[in-house]
């Protein structure tokens, strides 16, 4: 028992540690949480301890948000551009992958790190030509104007992606599908794209959660409100003259963190194998 | 004769004989990646540059030619001068934070105990909800009256009410926020990052230099450091060139105020370029950051090189 006490106590360091890092990674979002369902009363004064609630807590928040902004108008914008940009992802970067691993040779290597290193080339510097380019195709302060340019991340970033992961399936497969009378394409088609699908998934689900967490181009080609995608509508439109509702900007945001955060997790481990080199070796 | 060469040729259409030469189908793959990214990122860089020698605004969209002119305006700008100050400590401030944070959490989180998972899932979260959601709940922590970081230490005694700080109204104060918030962003990266490269480390190299006689230290520093280098080079890479060319964090906290204090390159080019529509001296601006970018490009290419050897 005495031995029991003293190694517990020998723990405390290691546990208190573990405690310092997730309160200071949750805590924002606890913030988050618990300042949407306080009603407005608790949440601007002084004396109440804020951690918890002094009053009951409220839905006031969320209804707001739902009847009197464009929230769910924003949620379906930012869904229509997830969607369409996952599409001509798919349709460019999975081919563009599958050439780089298998068809192209070394020259495929170097292909692949310089079109990986455009990934690495910043909103910040493109987005005056962008707009320019967007107004000529009369997109601005149109979603469409997004689905237009988020591409241009996505697809070189999920090309190193599916390139790792149609390297890792053993070539005997398809040179079998081949032997066997199918045409190249068709052992693309056939057999290294369902044989991928794990990977293909990995590839749609953070497609979709770059196009989320991108701010800078929408920011710059996006001003009509009810044009906006989720993120930059919570984080600039909810804002109106000088007053902040923090009340309701909270519960935008909570809501619109909760699916990334979700996703992120599950795909995580896959993510990580794709950045740091498993298209390398 | 005839007879025979016809059914030969006729299934075998040309098109489905050049489909399935290994070059062929291998470039037409691979051309609509390359082509989109061309005509979407590498003709708007090309124009990015056009602009910083031109005199364009969108007052006066003229292509007229005038040099380096907006370069020489630029750095006699000391609010220029002190923007680009701003962004190598943003950069460099946050990133050595979050690596000292990211080592830390992966020691912690490379040990198993019950709710593991659990904590790596929280653990991740700045890192995985979008920046700019986050940013605004930080804003909301850093309120100038309801600051519950200012709530906390005024229960705990240690300033009073009247002594609050003021975050993101006094410079320095704002400078150390935004830093803050990027390094709090980026930590868990860098504790992924960390992960991933310890966990490739073989187990019998390090039983090897236990049995040795290395204690934990020295496994540490002469064994997992320069095992996962080139892992944790990439994930800075990653660090550097996003923070450097930030401007979300800056934009929804600060606004670069107050007084310039806290803007940095991405922020002052979208300033000069969007919001007063001087276009040239915009991408002018964003410019100074690309020998930066080209400095730890050259460092990634390097990087992969080595490995492949």
């Amino acid at each position: 028992m005495p031995r029991a006490i003293s190694s517990a106590i020998r723990e405390i360091p290691f546990f208190g540690a573990v405690a310092f890092f997730v309160i200071l990674s949750a805590f924002p979002f606890y913030w988050m949480l618990i300042t949407s369902f306080k009603t407005n009363s608790d949440l601007y004064s002084v004396t109440h301890v804020p951690f918890w609630f002094s009053d009951t807590p409220t839905l006031e928040h969320f209804r707001y948000l739902f009847e009197q902004t464009l929230f769910a108008r924003w949620l379906l914008n930012s869904f229509i551009i997830g969607l369409c940009v996952v599409a001509i992802t798919l349709v460019t970067a999975l081919p563009a992958g599958y050439s780089l691993a298998r068809m192209t040779g070394g020259k495929g290597e170097a292909l692949g790190i310089g079109i990986f290193l455009t990934y690495l080339v910043p909103p910040t510097l493109l987005f005056l030509p962008l707009s320019r380019v967007v107004a000529e195709l009369g997109l601005q302060n149109s979603m469409w104007s997004l689905v237009l340019v988020y591409p241009t991340f996505t697809i070189p970033f999920c090309t190193w992606l599916s390139m790792g992961f149609f390297k890792a399936l053993p070539p005997e497969i398809e040179e079998a599908a081949i032997v066997d009378g199918c045409s190249l394409f068709g052992a693309f088609i056939k057999m290294a794209i369902p044989l991928s699908l794990p990977g293909i998934l990995t590839v749609v689900i953070f497609t979709f959660t770059l196009t989320l967490q991108e701010f800078v181009y929408a920011l710059t080609f996006v001003s009509t409100s009810s044009e906006k995608p989720i993120t930059l509508g919570v984080a600039t439109d909810l804002i109106r003259g000088d007053i902040f509702y923090w009340g309701e900007i909270m519960a935008g945001a909570l809501l619109a963190s909760i699916p990334v955060a979700i996703a992120y997790n599950l795909f995580l481990d896959r993510f990580i194998s794709g950045i740091t080199g498993g298209a390398v070796k | 004769m005839v007879s025979i060469a016809e059914p030969i040729a006729k299934p075998a259409t040309p098109l489905r004989f050049i489909l399935d030469r290994r070059e062929v189908l291998g470039s037409l793959f691979v051309a609509p990646a390359i082509l989109y990214v061309l005509l979407l990122a590498g003709v708007p860089f090309l124009l990015a540059l056009y602009y910083s020698v031109s005199a364009y605004t969108i007052y006066d969209p003229s292509w007229r030619f005038v040099g380096l002119e907006n370069f020489a305006d630029i750095l006699e700008n000391p609010v220029f001068l002190q923007t680009l100050g701003n962004t190598f400590l943003f950069t460099f401030g946050s990133q050595i934070i979050g690596l000292i944070l990211g080592k830390f959490g992966a020691l912690l989180l490379l040990r198993p105990f019950r709710g593991r998972r659990i904590v790596r899932a929280l653990v991740i979260l700045p890192w995985a909800v979008p920046i700019a959601l986050a940013t605004v709940a930080w804003e909301w922590m850093f309120d100038s009256l309801y600051s519950v970081i200012n709530w906390t230490l005024i229960a705990l005694g240690i300033v009073t009410r009247s002594e609050a700080p003021n975050w993101l109204g006094t410079p320095h104060l704002a400078m150390l926020s935004v830093i803050v918030v990027n390094a709090w962003r980026f930590f868990p990266f860098a504790i992924v990052i960390f992960l991933a490269g310890i966990t490739a480390i073989p187990q019998d190299v390090l039983d090897a230099a236990t049995v040795d006689g290395a204690g934990f230290w020295r496994r540490n520093y002469q064994i997992i450091v320069p095992m996962i280098l080139p892992i944790v080079a990439v994930g800075l890479i990653f660090g550097t060139v996003f923070t450097f060319t930030d401007l979300s964090i800056v934009f929804l906290l600060t606004m670069g105020g107050p007084v310039g204090a806290t803007s940095v390159l991405g922020f002052e080019g979208f300033q000069v370029g969007i919001g007063s529509g001087d276009v040239s001296h915009g991408a002018a601006t964003s410019l100074f950051m690309l020998p930066v970018l080209l400095v730890v490009v050259v460092a990634m290419l390097r990087f992969i090189r080595r490995r492949e050897i």
